[in-house]
């Protein structure tokens, strides 16, 4: 499908009218009426204010809400936000909400807002979660400024959490990636992001689009491609991460959209990946707080319980999965109880790196390779919490550290896999 | 009398060496057609053993449990037992063939039928494979459905999944087959229905309180307020 034909005849006449723009904000939804106006009411506030001389526009790509989703962000105006009354647009800003054809998908919305970006010929362009309820009007300088300038291609946030929020990010996403792609990008799948205009389109030229990668967990596959495109990147610091909806906190879904989309890029990215080994720091623009310690009520014995059933019960998948050694200390481990149980940083990294081999060779449904890690992650979110029970935000994020140089280390064990010689 | 035997039996003879000297080109075109057949369906073997190999078929069966099976019985990998099974029915094809242009009485009608019966035959082995393929494959998406959603006995789930796939591949065989069809059809009939019942009545007295807690979860969540709540994880 060209880039025209993602674009529906009213969303081409809509984006005609615009004309061409310097920078433009994205904003994939899917009956999200609940948030998505305090999220347009502040990033007009905040282009307004920000970027007052350029001319911007908002790009509501949606997946066919049925709770008035693009009416809301048509009627959102400065008006209602609340900011100074000192804000000005010196141009027009624009706001448009079009349907994309096809079913709900985040990969698809994205693919439509990078289509409208390159026939707007934007400079600078920043995608903003429809969730970002704890969004502030400086996320959008934070974000699209370093790109305005022509000075990064590609900035990433920095998010205040919660030190058990983002479980799979600190033990599996982030470390991961980084040991891979060798650079250390913190959130590698990011609700909110900049890239230039230049990125955009190399993103929007990959054959992602006919995979199912292109469809969910776009967004690693974008950072994926900000890397192995050479292109200069940045993190920057936001605020607080938006606690997200219970449908946020499946699981299965979660493990799809990153781990999934990340196996799957370690495939054409084969000879980048193998060949490098020592990660390179990425910029941080405007570094804050990043770990609170608030207490919170978790139940760590089903976590616990559900790692024990899922080792037993799917003894038979895990045996086509993993090496007879692994699943053996798996085994071995499930009999410990709530006090002795530790899956350690090692057989960890060294379970998802067989499971990326076992993904590549296709032992089984990779879907279902997927779905079959997430019980071993629960062992691990488990082992997570009880070491850091305690711990302060500096030590949380010494333990993280440590697990990405265990990653870094045991890195050359997945080249052997992936060339069979294991 | 004596002239008569030698008469007769110079007859014979001579009437022997005639229906032999017919009979004997239809023997060297069986005999070619034998042989060619060979060589075809030898071919036949070796195409088709290197398209599986190329397709990775027996990595395809294994996820199918197919191999799993293979191995127990001590039988080659599918990729081979597929590509003999090929040789075999190509060359006992020819080798019909051949009968035939021997114009032997009645054994043309058991070629027609063999003719007939193939097409049956490899669509059968066909629903086999891709039966047993649809079976181990959900059979496991529910294990790990089961799994994931912290359902109780998976293990159970998935068998029952598999089972009944696997009925249903064997019904669907043996019809295509034309082996005993009513009787395949009452038999299945006859499991599907206990299994449904015993499933019904599983769920209904010993899924007691599983049932209520679905449906609780599913149309009163409300219910669960008055518990002490726990703070949600987001894994991302």
């Amino acid at each position: 499908m060209s880039e025209e034909s993602i674009l529906t005849d009213e969303f081409l006449r809509q984006l005609i009218n615009v004309g061409e723009a310097d920078i433009l904000v994205g904003v994939p939804t899917y009956n999200n009426a609940a948030t998505i106006g305090h999220v347009v009411q502040t990033i007009r506030a905040g282009l307004l204010k920000y970027f007052p001389r350029e001319r911007a526009v908002i790009v509501n790509a949606d997946g066919g809400s049925r709770d008035q989703t693009p009416d809301l962000v048509r009627g959102a105006s400065i008006n209602d936000a609340q900011v100074s009354a000192d804000i000005h647009a010196l141009r027009t800003l624009h706001s448009i909400s079009a349907q994309y054809p096809g079913e709900p998908a985040t990969g698809t919305a994205l693919r439509t807002i990078l289509a409208s970006a390159e026939l707007l010929r934007a400079s600078a362009c920043a995608v903003v979660s429809p969730d970002s309820t704890t969004i502030e009007p400086d996320w959008i300088e934070r974000l699209l400024r370093p790109v305005y300038q022509g000075t990064y291609d590609f900035v990433t946030p920095l998010y205040r959490r919660h030190k058990f929020d983002g479980l799979l990010i600190r033990n599996l996403v982030y470390p991961m990636t980084r040991a891979f792609y060798c650079k250390r990008v913190k959130e590698p799948y990011a609700s909110e992001f900049a890239f230039s205009g230049q990125l955009g389109n190399h993103f929007l030229g990959q054959e992602i689009w006919t995979q199912e990668a292109g469809r969910t967990g776009t967004e690693i596959s974008f950072t994926i491609s900000a890397i192995t495109g050479g292109y200069r990147l940045a993190q920057t610091f936001l605020g607080t991460k938006p606690h997200l909806d219970a449908r946020s906190a499946d699981l299965i879904a979660a493990m799809r959209q990153t781990v999934g989309a990340l196996f799957w890029s370690l495939e054409p990215n084969f000879q980048l990946w193998s060949t490098h080994a020592d990660s390179q720091n990425v910029p941080t623009l405007a570094p804050g707080q990043e770990v609170t310690l608030e207490p919170l009520r978790v139940n760590r014995k089903r976590l616990l319980g559900m790692f024990h059933s899922g080792v037993a019960e799917l003894e038979p998948v895990l045996k086509q999965i993993l090496s007879p050694p692994i699943v053996s200390e798996l085994q071995r481990i499930a009999t410990l109880g709530e006090d002795e149980f530790s899956y350690g940083d090692e057989l960890w990294a060294r379970t998802v790196y067989e499971f990326a081999a076992s993904y590549h060779k296709s032992v089984i449904s990779r879907d279902h390779i997927v779905q079959a890690l997430a019980p071993l992650y629960r062992g691990r979110a488990f082992t997570f919490l009880v070491e850091n029970r305690d711990s302060s935000g500096e030590e949380i994020e010494q333990n993280v550290e440590n697990f990405c140089l265990t990653c870094e280390r045991l890195k050359p064990s997945l080249v052997e896999l992936w060339n069979g010689r294991k | 009398m004596r002239e008569m035997i030698v008469n007769e039996l110079s007859q014979a003879t001579q009437e022997l060496i005639r229906e032999f000297a017919r009979f004997l080109p239809r023997l060297m075109v069986m005999l070619i057609v034998v042989l060619v057949g060979w060589v075809i369906a030898y071919l036949v073997k070796w195409i088709l053993r290197s398209i599986l190999r190329l397709i990775k078929f027996d990595k395809l069966s294994e996820g199918a449990g197919a191999a799993q099976l293979l191995n127990k019985a001590a039988l080659p990998s599918s990729t081979e037992l597929v590509s003999r099974f090929a040789f075999w029915l190509a060359w006992l094809g020819f080798v019909l063939l051949g009968i035939s242009a021997l114009g032997i009485l009645g054994m043309q009608e058991y070629v027609t039928r063999f003719f007939v019966f193939l097409p049956r035959l490899i669509v059968a082995v066909f629903f086999l494979f891709f039966g047993l393929l649809a079976a181990s494959f959900f059979s496991r998406a529910a294990l790990l459905w089961a799994v994931n959603t912290d359902m109780p006995s998976p293990r159970l789930l998935s068998s029952s999944v598999r089972i009944l796939i696997t009925i249903f591949t064997a019904s669907a065989v043996f019809e295509e087959l034309g082996l005993a069809d009513s009787t395949m059809l009452l038999a299945f009939a006859i499991v599907m229905g206990a299994v449904m019942l015993g499933l019904a009545i599983a769920f209904g007295i010993g899924g007691q309180h599983l049932a209520r807690r679905f449906l609780e979860a599913r149309f009163a969540p409300e219910k669960k307020e008055g518990k002490e709540r726990e703070d949600e994880l987001s894994p991302l």
